[in-house]
C-alpha cells in the first residue's frame, strides 16, 4: 500500500484524501518512508522535516474532519529547493556559508503551499546558490539521478528533480535561472515549468541572478505541474518585479490537452548538429506526434541565440557578483577568523569567510561579474551582453509571430557521469545552450519526457516555450504530447527506472 | 584584452574574497577561458540596440508610506555570529572615510 | 591600510592672500533623510529612538531573499525637492547599485541612482548677506537608502580609531535619502565660504518649507560634504572660466551651516599654502574639527571608486507622468526668498526689521497673527518682546517656546486688539502679556482677573486731573505760560493716579484744555 501510494501522481492522491481513503498523515508518513529507503542512494534532500511534515499533515486531516473548505492539493507532501527560505527550517543554499542557518520569514512561494496545506517534506539538494548544471556544485554532495547513481540527476536543482524521479514526494518547487528547472526534468524523466518571468514570486528565492530567476512547479505528470503551478502563481505585493494579473488557466490547459489548430515552431539554432541522437531522434518523433494530433509545425530562426550563452554567463555572474555581497559575515552565516592574522579587522574576517564558505564554482562566477562590471569593462561587457538580450527578446517575438509554441530538445545530451565535466566550465555551460534563451528573454517554459534515448536508454526531454503571460500554452501542448506518448509507451515512463528500493544499481 | 594574475587578484580585493595562491592561479585560467567565450558577445549586432535589463515593460511599482510590521529584535539577531547589547558585533572596522 | 594623520597644524596661507593667487570653486553635497513614515524599499517604522534593531526586516537587514518595494512618498518627495530646485524631471529613471563592502551596508551595495537621477539641471538662488542674490547651480537629486549606524567599542573617544570592534544597529539602515549635488560654484570669489553658508541656509530653509524633513544638522538629518579645489587667479576677470579647475578635496563632518562656512575658508588657505609653496594637493577625503578648526586627512579618495553601477533588477524603472509632476508642483509652496520679498512689501518692514523677525525666527508667528487680524507692526512688536527675551533666556527657539506656554497667534492678535479696541494701553498690554506667559489664561481673561483696563469714564479722570492740576499749581502755571512740554509731568501724576488705567493721551489733551492750551 505505501509503495502504491507513492507511485501515484498529485491528482490522484488529493482525489484520494478528499474522499477520505487516504489520510494527510498516512501519505505523508509513505513518502518519510520511501526517503528512509532510498535516499541514502539519491541524497536528493538537504535537510528531511519529519516532525513538522507530520505535524501539518495532522493539521489538515484536523481540518477535513471538522469540515473546513481545503484546497484541493490540502495534504499533499511537497519538497522544497533549498534555496527558497522556509522559516523555522535550515536554509543552506547548497552553500558551507549558510551551513546551519534558519531564516526568520518565509518566501512568498512557501507561504502558499503553507496556506494550500501542503505538508513540506523538506529541503532539496542543488548546486550552491543555483549556480551549476549537475548539482555536483553543492557543498554537501551531489544528489544522483535515480535512472543511473552514477549520473546526475541535472542541476541546479538537482534535488527537486531527483526527489520527484525517485517517488520520494509527488511535488516540489525549483528554480530556474538558466534551466534549473527544466534540464533536470529532462535528464531524469520527470516535468517542470519555468514559469513567465514575474509570474512567481521571488520574494524568499535567494537571488542568484535577480533577472533572470523564476521558482517553478516539478512533478511526474503535466496535469500535476499545472496544478502546482496555480499555486504558487499570481501577484505578491513584496515584489516589484511581480506581474499583476490573474494566474493563465493552466490547469484547465492541462485537462484540454489539445493541440488541434495550433502552429508549433521549430528552432533551428537548438536542433541538429551538437544534439545527442538519441535525444534528436526522440525530439523528431514528438513533433511528429503532435502534427498527428493536429498540429501544424513551421520552422523558426532565431539567428541571435548564437549570442544567448555568452550574454547569458556575462549577466548572470555580473548580477550575481552583486546579489552575493550580502554573505560577510556580519550579520548571518559562517564566520571564520584569516589564518595568522591577529586581530583581524571586518574586512579581513569578510575575505577569509568568503573564501571558505564559497566553493569554486561560485567564486569563479563571483570574479566574473566583478570583472564584466568594473569600470572600462561594463560597455563591452555587461552593458553588451544587455544589448544581446534584446536582440533575443525580439527573436522570440519574431517567432511567435508565426507559432504559437517553440519547441526543441531542452538539452543537447542525457544524463552525463558525475564527474565528467567538472574540470571544464565552459563544457558544463555548453549544456544550458536550449534552456538559457528563455530567461534572458522572460519567456516561460516546460520540459516533459519524449522517450529514453536509443545509445544509452537514458530519458531525454523536449522543451515547449510560450509568449510571456501564455504559460497555458505550454500546458495545452505538453499535456496533448503527453497523453500522445502516453499511448505509444503503454505506462508512464518513469515505471521502467530502476527500483531502488532494491539498493544501489550499478 | 587577457587577464593577468594581478588583475584577478584585484578583482578578488573588490569582490572581498581572500584567494590563496593556488586558487589565483586555477581561477587565471579558467576565468581567461570563459572569457574568450564570452567575449562572443562583441560580435552580435547590436548597433542601435537599447540594453534591456528587465524582461517586463513594468514601471512606477510603488508603495504606500504605511508602516508594517518589523522582525523582533531577537529574530533579527537570530543568524549573528556574534551580538552585544542588542547589536551585531563586527571585527574592528577599518575607517572608510 | 588607511593611514591616519595627526593632527600637526598644517601650514595655511593668509585666506585674502591665497585669493590674491587663487580662485576657488567649490562644490556641495548635501544628504537629506526625509521625514517619511517608513523606509525607502521597506514598511518598516523610521521613528527615531527606537530599541537597536527593532525596526527592520528582512528587506532593511539584508536578509538572503529578500525584495526592495519602493515607497511611493520616497519618490514624490524626490520630485517636489527637484520642482523646487528648477530642476527637470526625468521622464524615465531606474535605480542603481553602487557596489561596495562596510559592515554598515545590509546587501554591501547601496540602492542608489546613477546616471539617471530622477531630477537634474536646476538652481537655487541664494541671498547674500549684502542683499546680492548669488545663483548656485544644482547637478541633480537624486533618491537613496541610509547605512545603518556603528558603535565603536575598545577605543578611548568612541570613534573608529583605535576601536576593537563595533556594533551596528540597522535601524536606520533604509531611510529615504535625497543626495542633491550641485555643479562646481565658480564666481564667488572671496565670498565662497558664505555662499557655501548661504546655500546650505537656503537649501534648509527650503526643504523646511517643503515639508519634507526636519533638517537639522546636528541630528544629521541634513549633512553636507564640502568640496573645494583652487585655480590660479586669471589676469583678467573674463578669462577666469577658461581656467582650468584645480585637484579637488572633499570634507566631511561639516555639522553645522557655521563649519561649512570655516571649512571652505579652511581649505581655501590649506589648498593656497600647498599650491603657492609649489606642492600639488592630493585628491583625498578630509575630516572636519569644529573644536579645532582643521581639517585632518582621510581615505585617498580615487575619483572613480570602482562602484560597479548597474541598473537594479529587483526595482522597475520610475517614469513619473506629467500629470503627477503638475499636480506636485501645485503643492509646492512659494519659495522662501519669494515669500520673504512679498511679506516685505506687505509689512512693510525695513530691511533691517526683516533680517530682525527672521533672524528671531518668528516670521511664520507673524504672519499667523496678521491672519488672526493683527496688524504687522503690532505683530513684530509682541513677538520681538517679551516672547523672545523669555525664550532666548531658555535658549530655545520662540516657535517651540510659545507651544509650551500656550501663547499662540490668536492670542497676540487677542492682545493687540484690546489695545486698538481701547481696553488697554501699551503699557497695561505688557502686563497682560507677562500674565499670558506665566500661564494666566487669554489677555482677556488675564486683564479681566487683574482687573486691568482703561478708565473710560472722564468723570473719573476730570476728577484726577482736577486733583493734581491743584497739587501741582507750579506746573501748572508753566503750561499756561506755553510750556506744553511742562504738561508731560502732570501727566505721569494724574497716571499714577488712576493706576495707569487711564487714556495717557486723553488725559494730556484735557489737562491742555484745562489750562488753557487745548
Amino acid at each position: 500500500m505505501t509503495t502504491d501510494l507513492t507511485r501515484r501522481s498529485a491528482a490522484e492522491m488529493a482525489s484520494l484524501l478528499s474522499t477520505r481513503e487516504v489520510s494527510a498523515v498516512e501519505l505523508t508518513q509513505a513518502h518519510l518512508d520511501r526517503t528512509d529507503a532510498v535516499d541514502a542512494l539519491v541524497h536528493s534532500y538537504l535537510h528531511v522535516d519529519h516532525e513538522g511534515a507530520l505535524a501539518q499533515a495532522r493539521a489538515v486531516d484536523q481540518r477535513r474532519a471538522a469540515g473546513d473548505d481545503l484546497h484541493p492539493l490540502a495534504g499533499v507532501p511537497i519538497a522544497v529547493k533549498d534555496i527558497l527560505t522556509t522559516k523555522g527550517l535550515p536554509t543552506t543554499c547548497g552553500s558551507r556559508i549558510l551551513e546551519g542557518w534558519v531564516p526568520p520569514y518565509d518566501a512568498t512561494v512557501v507561504t502558499r503551499l503553507r496556506e494550500a496545506g501542503m505538508p513540506i517534506l523538506g529541503k532539496t539538494n542543488l548546486d550552491e546558490f543555483a549556480m551549476g548544471s549537475s548539482t555536483e556544485h553543492s557543498a554537501y554532495g551531489p544528489s544522483r539521478n535515480p535512472w543511473d547513481l552514477e549520473r546526475i540527476p541535472g542541476g541546479s536543482g538537482g534535488g527537486s528533480s531527483s526527489v520527484i524521479a525517485s517517488f520520494q514526494a509527488p511535488l516540489a518547487i525549483g528554480t530556474d535561472t538558466g534551466g534549473s528547472i527544466r534540464q533536470p526534468a529532462a535528464v531524469t524523466g520527470t516535468v517542470g515549468t519555468k514559469p513567465t518571468y514575474g509570474s512567481v514570486s521571488r520574494y524568499g528565492l535567494v537571488a542568484l541572478a535577480s533577472s533572470l530567476d523564476q521558482a517553478g512547479p516539478c512533478a511526474r505528470t503535466v496535469l500535476d505541474t499545472a496544478l502546482l503551478h496555480a499555486v504558487i502563481a499570481g501577484h505578491d505585493q513584496l515584489d516589484s518585479t511581480s506581474i499583476d494579473a490573474p494566474v493563465p488557466a493552466v490547469v484547465e490547459a492541462a485537462l484540454r490537452a489539445d493541440v488541434s489548430g495550433m502552429t508549433v515552431g521549430v528552432i533551428r539554432q537548438l536542433t541538429g548538429e551538437g544534439y545527442q541522437a538519441g535525444v534528436q531522434t526522440r525530439f523528431d518523433e514528438a513533433v511528429a506526434l503532435l502534427v498527428e494530433r493536429g498540429a501544424k509545425v513551421v520552422e523558426v530562426d532565431c539567428p541571435n541565440f548564437d549570442y544567448a550563452l555568452a550574454a547569458y554567463y556575462l549577466i548572470l555572474p555580473s548580477e550575481a557578483s552583486s546579489n552575493l555581497a550580502k554573505f560577510d559575515a556580519m550579520r548571518y552565516g559562517l564566520r571564520v577568523p584569516p589564518a595568522e592574522v591577529d586581530d583581524p579587522s571586518a574586512e579581513q574576517v569578510m575575505a577569509a569567510s568568503r573564501d571558505a564558505g564559497f566553493g569554486d564554482e561560485v567564486k569563479r562566477r563571483i570574479i566574473l561579474g566583478t570583472y564584466a562590471l568594473s569600470s572600462g569593462y561594463y560597455d563591452a561587457y555587461y552593458g553588451q551582453a544587455q544589448k544581446v538580450r534584446r536582440l533575443i527578446a525580439d527573436d522570440f517575438s519574431r517567432a511567435f509571430a508565426s507559432a504559437d509554441v517553440l519547441l526543441s530538445p531542452t538539452a543537447p545530451t542525457t544524463a552525463f557521469r558525475l564527474g565528467e565535466k567538472l574540470d571544464d566550465p565552459m563544457a558544463m555551460y555548453r549544456g544550458d545552450v536550449a534552456t538559457i534563451p528563455a530567461n534572458l528573454a522572460g519567456v516561460p517554459g516546460m520540459s516533459l519526457p519524449s522517450g529514453l534515448s536509443d545509445e544509452d536508454g537514458l530519458p531525454t526531454g523536449i522543451q515547449i516555450l510560450a509568449p510571456a503571460t501564455q504559460d497555458d500554452r505550454l500546458y495545452a501542448v505538453g499535456a496533448a504530447l503527453e497523453a500522445a506518448l502516453l499511448e505509444r509507451w503503454g505506462a508512464p515512463l518513469l515505471t521502467r527506472a530502476p527500483d531502488l528500493s532494491q539498493g544501489a544499481v550499478t | 584584452m587577457a587577464l593577468t594574475r594581478d588583475d584577478v587578484a584585484h578583482l578578488a580585493s573588490l569582490a572581498r574574497i581572500d584567494l590563496s595562491n593556488d586558487e589565483l592561479d586555477r581561477m587565471l585560467g579558467e576565468l581567461s577561458v570563459i572569457l574568450d567565450s564570452v567575449a562572443q558577445v562583441q560580435q552580435a549586432p547590436t548597433e542601435g540596440v537599447e540594453p534591456m535589463s528587465h524582461p517586463l515593460p513594468l514601471t512606477n511599482v510603488t508603495r504606500p508610506d504605511v508602516p508594517r510590521p518589523s522582525l523582533t529584535a531577537a529574530e533579527a539577531l537570530s543568524g549573528a555570529p556574534a551580538q552585544e547589547q542588542q547589536r551585531f558585533s563586527v571585527p574592528r572596522i577599518l575607517d572608510l572615510d | 591600510m588607511t593611514t591616519h594623520a595627526t593632527r600637526e597644524p598644517e601650514t595655511l596661507m593668509g585666506y585674502d592672500e591665497a585669493l590674491t593667487h587663487f580662485d576657488p570653486v567649490m562644490g556641495l553635497e548635501v544628504h537629506v533623510e526625509l521625514g517619511t513614515a517608513t523606509k525607502m524599499f521597506c514598511g518598516c517604522s523610521t521613528t527615531f529612538g527606537a530599541a537597536p534593531n527593532t525596526q527592520t526586516c528582512p528587506v532593511c537587514l539584508g536578509l538572503p531573499g529578500a525584495l526592495p518595494v519602493v515607497n511611493e512618498i520616497g519618490v514624490e518627495s524626490a520630485i517636489r525637492i527637484g520642482l523646487a530646485l528648477n530642476c527637470e524631471i526625468a521622464t524615465w529613471c531606474r535605480f542603481a547599485r553602487k557596489n561596495y563592502f562596510y559592515p554598515d551596508m545590509p546587501k554591501n551595495f547601496q540602492t542608489s541612482q546613477y546616471d539617471e537621477p530622477i531630477a537634474y539641471e536646476g538652481y537655487l538662488d541664494v541671498d547674500l548677506d549684502d542683499g546680492t542674490t548669488f545663483r548656485v547651480p544644482i547637478e541633480r537629486a537624486h533618491m537613496e537608502e541610509d547605512t545603518g549606524k556603528s558603535l565603536h567599542v575598545g577605543g578611548a573617544t568612541g570613534r573608529i580609531q583605535g576601536a576593537d570592534h563595533s556594533l551596528v544597529d540597522y535601524n536606520r539602515a533604509g531611510i529615504p535619502l535625497i543626495e542633491i549635488v550641485t555643479k562646481p560654484i565658480t564666481g564667488a570669489g572671496e565670498r565662497a565660504p558664505e555662499v557655501a553658508r548661504a546655500y546650505a541656509t537656503a537649501l534648509r530653509d527650503l526643504l523646511k518649507a517643503l515639508d519634507v524633513s526636519d533638517v537639522k544638522m546636528e541630528q544629521g538629518s541634513m549633512r553636507a560634504d564640502v568640496n573645494l579645489s583652487l585655480r590660479p587667479r586669471a589676469a583678467d576677470a573674463q578669462d577666469q572660466d577658461a581656467v582650468p579647475l584645480g585637484t579637488r578635496t572633499e570634507t566631511k563632518n561639516v555639522n553645522s551651516f557655521r563649519s561649512v562656512e570655516r571649512a571652505v575658508r579652511h581649505e581655501v588657505m590649506r589648498h593656497g599654502a600647498i599650491l603657492h609653496g609649489g606642492g600639488s594637493i592630493l585628491q583625498e577625503t578630509r575630516h572636519w574639527h569644529e573644536d579645532t578648526g582643521l581639517t585632518t586627512s582621510g581615505r585617498e579618495k580615487s575619483d572613480a571608486e570602482d562602484y560597479r553601477y548597474f541598473p537594479e533588477p529587483d526595482l522597475v524603472p520610475v517614469a513619473p507622468t506629467r500629470e503627477l509632476v503638475e499636480a506636485l508642483r501645485a503643492t509646492l509652496p512659494e519659495p522662501p526668498a519669494e515669500r520673504r520679498k512679498r511679506l516685505l512689501a506687505d509689512w512693510g518692514y525695513s530691511d533691517l526689521e526683516m533680517r530682525d523677525v527672521q533672524n528671531a525666527g518668528v516670521v511664520e508667528l507673524i504672519e499667523a497673527t496678521v491672519s488672526a487680524g493683527g496688524s504687522p507692526a503690532g505683530a513684530r512688536k509682541w513677538w520681538m518682546g517679551e516672547p523672545s527675551r523669555r525664550a532666548n533666556g531658555q535658549a530655545q527657539d520662540v516657535a517651540s517656546y510659545a507651544a509650551e506656554v500656550g501663547l499662540t497667534p490668536a492670542l497676540v492678535a487677542e492682545l493687540e486688539g484690546l489695545v486698538t479696541g481701547g481696553r488697554l494701553n501699551d503699557q497695561l498690554a505688557r502686563q497682560v502679556m507677562d500674565g499670558v506667559l506665566d500661564g494666566e489664561g487669554t489677555p482677556t481673561a488675564v486683564a479681566d482677573a487683574r482687573g486691568l483696563e482703561l478708565v473710560k469714564d472722564d468723570g473719573a479722570l476730570e476728577a484726577a486731573v482736577d486733583a493734581v492740576i491743584a497739587a501741582n499749581e507750579g506746573v501748572a502755571d508753566k503750561v499756561r505760560d506755553g510750556k506744553l512740554q511742562a504738561a508731560g509731568a502732570l501727566i505721569g501724576l494724574v497716571m499714577k493716579q488712576m493706576k495707569g488705567q487711564a487714556d495717557a493721551a486723553r488725559a494730556r489733551e484735557m489737562i491742555l484744555a484745562k489750562l488753557g492750551q487745548g
